[in-house]
């Protein structure tokens, strides 16, 4: 069984490309269909130009503070690739990768950044739970939801992403706990980007490693190299099996890396050195996967360009629309607190429209 | 029809939502086996399984956060908090994600799922046993609040609570679970959410109350026969239900307020300056409040000085009334 052969006690960590995207081991190689390959590829660049671009949309006052995933890519469309479509995604708040895989579209994750609340409002037939801003919340939430699936004895399963800071958290231990006791069909990906905004993983965390955690909740655990895609996709389907089996939740911790600031109100210099950055540059998930690709004769460097340029239009553009289109009516702001407003809401939302009539100022901003 | 205590119809709320709708799973601390700490999920688990009727570990962030995954994936939860004071470790669930999905999803998910927990004094418990935390739940937007009185609204407040689109927190007053019974009907029916419930018609002042203390304003009003008091359980605290109270108040001119929650920024400063907003001209008086003190609620040597009680609401009554411009 691939967990017992990568003790996380000891430090044992999976890959199966090395960092130029050569197999170092063919044993472990996944069978993966061309077209999965390829929509994991052009999903990671997706979500690195996607990325690239929000930078500078923020730095240019167009879009709010911004949670880029540079480097992170591998760790999110790995285990998306290994998962079934009615699988459910919940996430903590820097996986735009794996929601783009999942199918929440690039104007609703840019509408979201650009301030819309709209934007977590996925497509009806797309799992996806909107972004959780409070630290490892969500963990309860994705246990909720496989034990639901569990109790409907459906073949579906919940993956939940949390990062690195985030496993201190109380919440965290109650999840896993939580879904550890009923044997929930639940696979918890812990992004460890190895900073906390500011705060280095080994600062504030004595386990050697944070798969290890799993021991304490009697469920299987394993460290991956997160920015090795294929590595991480053997795992979660590995984990998805046992899951479905009944054999109880996995935790995933993929070894990764934020080459970007945490958001863009943080400055990274003042917290770690470039050198460092710079070794972390050479095991970039996406140049892994691309020469990967090459190498078995999947792609081509001139694809490679055409697809930059492709999909670099097709960010602009979307932008451009999400600025055109992402306004918000005043109904909006009070129309979803409950489902029906209340008495109470009728009434402010009311004296604002007579408010805003009496001083002749536009409904809406 | 037979008669039953709040904590039978209860339980008999849960026992028939339950086998109308395979969606509603009940679980929390020591809710399956056992049938909870005060009994109200009795016999529960052994009519509908392990699976749907369950004990969790004691991790009531878990209780609350499992809860929203089950209700985004097809589920009515119905979850047990112990006791109120106990709720805290899952009021960062409750407030940033219990109340907001509908919200944060622009209607993609809503929440149809229910938090109940005993709560109040006056049965010589334990610290952190007796609170009375309303305001700690009324004042976030998208909860709904409901507090059951007697044992009719209490089984047609829940069947309503879990059917209800929106989460709602269902606090229950322990102290009168057993404390008397009422004729309940044995069918299924709803008690409206947001709808006051007029106890009785009267022209002198205008009471309003919830929970454990309709009962002691019903006491006090015994001992003041001469005082014809209008008597409005509130019911759900919110969304709060103006109409009613408002039209009282425009016809006594008087309003007297009761609650053991403490005093500062609670539900009775939030009644009163809807009074003030909406009746403000029709008021003969000073509307008066009778609370818990801003102290933490006693161990039990000194929660009789905490407790309100009929006399004490029988003096406020008095003061109302005498009261002259």
């Amino acid at each position: 069984m691939l967990f017992d052969d990568y003790n996380p006690l000891k430090g044992e960590m999976l890959q199966i490309m090395d960092q130029e995207g050569k197999i170092v081991n063919d044993k472990l190689e996944p069978k993966i269909d061309k077209e999965t390959l390829l929509k994991m590829y052009k999903t990671m660049v997706l979500g690195r130009t996607a990325d690239e671009k929000a930078l500078q949309f923020q730095r240019q006052g167009r879009m709010l503070t911004y949670a880029p995933n540079i480097g992170q890519e591998a760790a999110q469309v790995g285990p998306m690739a290994a998962l079934k479509d009615q699988d459910w995604l919940v996430l903590a708040f820097r996986e735009f990768n794996a929601m783009l895989y999942k199918g929440v579209t690039l104007e609703q994750a840019f509408l979201y950044w650009y301030g819309n609340e709209r934007g977590s409002r996925y497509d009806d037939q797309v799992r996806v739970l909107p972004i959780n801003v409070p630290i490892g919340s969500q963990i309860n939430h994705a246990a909720g939801v496989a034990y639901a699936s569990k109790l409907k004895e459906l073949d579906e399963v919940a993956i939940v992403f949390i990062g690195d800071g985030g496993t201190s958290h109380g919440e965290f231990h109650e999840g896993m706990n939580f879904a550890a006791t009923y044997d929930l069909p639940m696979i918890t990906i812990i992004q460890n980007n190895q900073y906390a905004i500011s705060t280095p993983r080994h600062k504030v965390i004595k386990a050697k490693t944070l798969a290890q955690k799993a021991i304490a909740y009697g469920i299987s655990g394993i460290q991956v190299d997160g920015n090795d895609p294929l590595a991480m996709f053997l795992a979660v389907k590995t984990a998805r099996e046992r899951a479905i089996k009944g054999d109880g939740p996995t935790l995933i911790e993929a070894v990764t890396y934020r080459i970007g600031p945490h958001t863009t109100s943080d400055n990274p210099k003042l917290y770690r050195e470039d050198s460092e950055v710079e070794e972390w540059v050479k095991k970039d998930p996406i140049k892994r996967m691309k020469n990967y690709l090459i190498g078995k004769k999947l792609w081509s460097e001139e694809k490679d360009i055409e697809l930059h340029e492709e999909l670099k239009q097709l960010v602009l553009d979307t932008f451009r629309h999400v600025e055109e289109t992402g306004e918000v009516e005043l109904h909006e702001v009070f129309d979803y607190t409950y489902e029906k407003l209340t008495p109470n809401l009728e009434e402010q939302l009311n004296y604002y429209k007579e408010y805003l009539k009496a001083e002749g100022i536009k409904d809406g901003n | 029809m037979a008669t039953k205590t709040i904590l039978q119809s209860i339980n008999e709320a849960l026992d028939q939502m339950m086998e109308k709708d395979p969606s509603v799973v009940v679980y929390g601390e020591d809710v399956g086996f056992e049938g909870g700490v005060f009994r109200t999920t009795a016999g529960l688990q052994k009519k509908y399984g392990e699976k749907r009727v369950f004990d969790t570990p004691i991790s009531e962030a878990a209780i609350v956060g499992s809860a929203v995954g089950m209700s985004i994936n097809g589920m009515k939860p119905v979850v047990e908090m112990q006791f109120s004071g106990f709720s805290l470790p899952a009021y960062n669930q409750i407030v940033t994600h219990v109340a907001r999905f509908r919200n944060r999803s622009r209607g993609k998910y809503h929440l149809p799922l229910v938090i109940r927990m005993p709560y109040g004094g006056g049965v010589k418990a334990l610290e952190h046993h007796s609170e009375s935390l309303e305001t700690l739940y009324a004042h976030i937007p998208g909860l709904k609040l409901v507090i059951p009185s007697t044992p009719y609204d209490a089984k047609g407040l829940l069947i309503a609570a879990i059917n209800d689109p929106d989460p709602v927190i269902f606090m229950e007053p322990k102290r009168i679970y057993r404390a008397f019974k009422q004729e309940v009907p044995d069918e299924m029916y709803e008690v409206p959410i947001g709808k006051a419930r007029m106890v009785k018609k009267g022209k002198d002042l205008t009471i309003i109350a919830w929970g454990a203390l309709v009962r002691e304003v019903e006491k006090a009003m015994e001992l003041k026969p001469e005082i014809d008091a209008e008597v409005i359980d509130l019911r759900t605290i919110s969304p709060i239900d103006y109409e009613t109270i408002i039209a009282s108040v425009k016809k006594t001119g008087r309003v007297l307020i009761v609650h053991e929650a403490v005093k500062s920024f609670g539900p009775a400063a939030e009644l009163i300056s809807i009074i003030n907003e909406k009746a403000f001209v029709y008021l003969e008086a000073a509307p008066r409040r009778l609370t818990g003190f801003d102290i933490t609620v006693p161990l039990p040597k000194g929660e009789p000085y905490f407790i309100i009680t009929p006399e004490q609401i029988a003096y406020e009554m008095q003061k109302l009334v005498d009261f002259k411009a």
